[in-house]
């Protein structure tokens, strides 16, 4: 017995086995417990943090309707969300091609900023000199080159000479950042180099509907082509096969350089046309923070999503939904900025974190024979 | 006098997921013995064994280590129960010398001091009859040197109870005798040594008994000198089968690929293919014959125009037929250009030189077929991309070593695999899953894959089903060569089987195989002619009908041997 003892405190409680076949059904529902666990270790944190619901329970269930509140309070608050959604996944578009390839492109942060540069740029020079309409045209083509120029600079290194893409793609934001700042400069010589909204430029709106529906059905455009495209072209299978093995993809005479490129130069249009409904779509400006960290953020919704075009509606949504709502809390209990971000972070290490359990299982060790022993 | 038993399992059982890798075994080893284990391969041979020297854990069951329980969580705990593995692929450093790798991980106390680890290496290579240099380097080392390092860091450290994980599969058969002396000096010494393996031959000329597993369940345990061959087949598999190749005589022989001063050389600057030459016959099965890692793979992809060539040729002969050209890939540039060089004719035999007409005019001219080329064209295969080797009408098929990483998307389903090769094809954008999807319905019911469907990950699939949708898709293009690397690597008998007969039909048919085997059992009893190779240089052309496993055996470690073509 004292043998027996002693074997089982060498042994581990539990351990931890790969699941071979994933049930969509479970791993749903394993998503669905881990949002609202992040919900409820949200509502304790705020509880703790902000003063206004100190010492009354009762309280927390106005967190959780500011939440709501956020995106569906009102008609202007609700486009303003699913404007946010479509920039979002606009972005998160244009990363998938790369992700599928698995080149891990974390510069669509710097491609799309260069895209709102390159727009803004023909805006600025050319506004009112040109009619509207050539405006806009050249506006696009300018955000869509720079865009693809941006993206194509790593691809070429990876291509050629085989540097790491990801290193290469993240230094490429801050050069993006560093190039508009001296643009900034070079046109609000004096002051605050702050570019105030241009005249020209302005993308039309619909002649019903909102203000923003322009964009959100340019989008989900996009995203219905992007989808056939990588499931039903055949670069789209190229993309695929790169991705998967190079050797494979070498073995069936695929040339992976030129995929490599022109998947980077697809992301980069897509990144570059962001930028296009950023700067002449919303802001008719430009500043280094015209992206707003939407292109980092854009990885964690293709990813979840795993770089399926049409899932991607509901991370996208479901992020903007997190960010709308956490920014109407930080307004509405009157709490500094930072707030939000630990919601978002919060909920977000939940959603990440349960990746882990829908590909592995965790299994305790001699649950039953313990029992036995007891009896 | 009644042996000791050194180690038993009792119940032991490992699940990976939903697969059971070992089912309730109970197993007994006794010191002084050689225990085979003996299995198919997937039957949980090798999850066993880990499971002792500590890189699995079971999920149920114990082990007792001279009869008290024992719980083994790590290669450490195997260690400090003296238990040691030799893995099939070797875990060596390679920039160390032998004793430097030998005392890594070896808490030893006092100072380190490699004089003396090279003094005590030195004698227990003499004990047990190894020779070893120890101040030599891992990367200068063959592989049987290396496997030698590793016996020899395991008996370092004591043990006396070793495993080892098919040590005769990287070997010649001259090293394979070699290999079974020692462990029969071990065995002598009182050493418990148990060796795993799927071949029978060795299993009866070295071990006091075999254990056999199928499917995870231990079936049972014979003395050797009670087994034959055939009766541990039966165990193995489960029923009696004959393993037959019905080897034709080659018809119609044809020289069909030439390969004339090849040499390689790859990004490291190594010289990994040296003046090979060889010609592959149509009708018959050409063998390569060597050790692991002597050019095969480099020679293959040569070929297959994967690798790139320093110098030499490759020549592809085809058959005199008239085929209309078609535009592959939208190759309008590559028609114009062969045109120049008159590639083509009309229907009359008369030069077609398609100069001074519109591409429009091409495009109508080769719509209608009438432009005609004549296969027989010799072609050189150098410097040609797989695409370009493809789009000349060269019909070369390659079932690589490396399946799932290099023939097959392991995370695509059958019919995108076989999308691989003809996706170009159809309507220009877009893919067409159509036709794809029929031959993969094809290849399923022809060749018997077990699959729960078309779109399945193919990595899901058994090795040997892995291999017969690779193997079914390369034959489905209706190659003229075929080459095949280590095609029944890792199949269970049945599937080893069926592979084989695959080629042999390929070979009936006219088309010109190449196989690149490790059994050389198998090569000679496949095969027509054997092409021995070592460290990328042909070493010797032999004629599998008369040649001796010996004979192949010494050609295999042969250096600086001229290389001579011997006719067929």
């Amino acid at each position: 017995m004292s043998e027996q003892k002693k074997s089982a405190a060498h042994e581990s409680l539990f351990h931890l086995t790969k699941r071979t076949e994933v049930n969509p059904a479970s791993a749903m529902l394993i998503r669905v417990i881990a949002i609202v666990l992040g919900m409820v270790v949200c509502g304790l944190t705020a509880f703790l943090l902000i003063e206004k619901l100190h010492g009354d329970p009762s309280k927390i269930k106005d967190f959780y309707a500011c939440f709501i509140k956020g995106s569906f309070a009102s008609e202007r608050k609700l486009w303003k969300f699913l404007k946010n959604m479509a920039i979002l996944q606009c972005i998160s578009l244009a990363v998938t091609p790369a992700f599928r390839m698995r080149f891990w492109n974390i510069g669509a942060e710097g491609q799309t900023l260069m895209g709102v540069l390159g727009c803004i740029t023909v805006a600025f020079y050319f506004g009112g000199r040109l009619p509207e309409w050539q405006l806009l045209i050249l506006m696009l083509i300018a955000a869509l080159l720079y865009g693809a120029v941006w993206a194509v600079i790593p691809a070429l290194f990876k291509a050629k000479w085989n540097t790491n893409e990801t290193l290469f793609t993240l230094m490429m934001n801050y050069v993006a950042t560093y190039v508009v700042s001296y643009f900034l400069v070079i046109w609000v010589p004096s002051g605050s180099s702050t570019l105030g909204k241009l005249k020209y430029g302005k993308l039309p709106v619909l002649p019903f509907g909102n203000q923003y529906l322009l964009i959100i059905l340019i989008v989900l455009a996009l995203t219905i082509g992007l989808y056939i495209y990588l499931k039903y072209s055949k670069q789209g299978y190229e993309i695929s096969v790169v991705g998967e093995s190079m050797r494979t993809a070498q073995y069936s005479g695929i040339n992976v350089r030129r995929v490599i490129i022109r998947t980077m130069v697809v992301s980069g249009l897509l990144c570059g046309l962001t930028g296009f409904l950023i700067g002449s779509g919303l802001d008719q400006s430009v500043t280094t923070e015209s992206v707003g960290g939407q292109g980092f953020t854009a990885i964690i919704v293709s990813w979840l999503a795993n770089f399926n075009p049409l899932v991607m509606i509901v991370t996208s949504g479901l992020i903007s939904f997190l960010n709308s709502g956490a920014a109407q809390i930080s307004q509405d209990f009157n709490v500094s900025g930072a707030l939000p971000d630990v919601i978002v972070g919060i909920i977000l290490f939940f959603i990440i974190g349960c990746e882990f359990f829908i590909h592995y299982k965790v299994v305790f060790r001699h649950a039953s024979s313990e029992k036995e022993a007891v009896k | 006098m009644e042996k000791q038993v050194a180690l038993s399992m009792r119940g032991i059982t490992k699940r990976f997921g939903s697969v059971v890798a070992n089912h309730n075994v109970d197993l007994d080893v006794y010191e002084g013995e050689i225990l085979a284990i003996l299995g198919e391969n997937g039957c949980g041979k090798t999850t066993l064994m880990n499971m002792i020297s500590g890189i699995y854990f079971p999920d149920e069951g114990k082990i007792y280590k001279n009869g008290e329980e024992v719980v083994i969580r790590s290669p450490k705990d195997a260690f400090d129960l003296k238990i040691g593995m030799i893995h099939q692929h070797f875990k060596l450093v390679d920039l160390f010398t032998a004793a430097e790798n030998i005392v890594l991980g070896v808490n030893e106390k006092g100072r380190y001091n490699l004089k003396s680890v090279n003094s005590r290496v030195s004698q227990i290579a003499e004990k047990y009859g190894f020779h070893i240099d120890p101040q030599k380097k891992i990367y200068d080392m063959s592989v049987s040197e290396k496997q030698t390092v590793e016996i020899i860091k395991v008996l370092y450290r004591g043990a006396d109870i070793l495993i080892l994980d098919e040590p005769t599969a990287v070997l010649t058969p001259q090293e394979i005798e070699r290999l079974f002396d020692v462990l029969r000096r071990m065995k002598a010494d009182g050493k418990s040594i148990i060796i795993i393996t799927h071949k029978l031959h060795e299993v009866i000329a070295v071990s006091d008994r075999v254990a056999i597993l199928r499917k995870g369940e231990h079936i049972a345990t014979v003395d050797t000198c009670d087994a034959t061959e055939s009766s541990l087949t039966e165990m193995m598999v489960g029923k009696q089968i004959t393993l037959d190749i019905d080897r034709s005589e080659p018809e119609n022989v044809q020289p069909r690929l030439e390969v004339k001063d090849l040499n390689c050389i790859d990004g490291e600057g190594i010289h990994v293919l040296k003046d090979i030459s060889f010609t592959a016959n149509s009708g018959e099965i050409l063998g390569i014959a060597g050790i692991a890692g002597s050019g095969q793979r480099e020679l293959l992809e040569a070929i297959a125009g994967l690798q790139p060539i320093a110098s030499g040729q490759i020549i592809f002969n085809n058959p005199k037929k008239d085929r209309p050209v078609t535009f592959f890939h939208k190759s309008m540039r590559q028609v114009k250009e062969l045109a120049a060089r008159d590639a083509f004719h009309d229907r009359s035999g008369a030069p077609m030189r398609l100069k001074g007409m519109s591409r429009a005019q091409i495009k109508a001219q080769v719509s209608a077929g009438n432009v005609l080329f004549r296969e027989d064209e010799v072609m050189n295969l150098r410097g040609k991309t797989p695409l370009e080797i493809r789009s000349l009408g060269v019909r070369l098929s390659f079932v690589p070593e490396d399946r799932l990483g290099m023939g097959l998307v392991g995370n695509m389903g059958i019919t995108d695999n076989m999308m691989l090769r003809s996706y170009r094809k159809g309507r220009a954008g877009f893919v067409d899953r159509k036709k794809p999807r029929a031959l993969a319905e094809d290849i399923i019911k022809e060749l018997e894959v077990a699959t729960p469907g078309v779109n399945t990950p193919v990595r899901r699939l058994s090795g040997g089903n892995v291999q017969k949708v690779l193997v079914g898709r390369e034959i489905a293009f209706a190659p003229k060569v075929l080459m095949a690397a280590y095609p029944a690597r890792g199949l269970d008998i049945n599937s080893s089987y069926t592979i084989y007969n695959l080629l042999n039909k390929q070979k009936q048919n006219g088309v010109a195989v190449i196989f690149v085997g490790e059994d050389l059992d198998v090569l000679l009893a496949l095969c027509d002619r054997i092409m021995v190779v070592n460290s990328g240089a042909v070493t010797g052309m032999l004629d599998a009908r008369t040649a001796t496993k010996e004979e192949i055996g010494l050609l295999m470690t042969k250096t600086n041997a001229p290389a001579k073509e011997v006719a067929p």
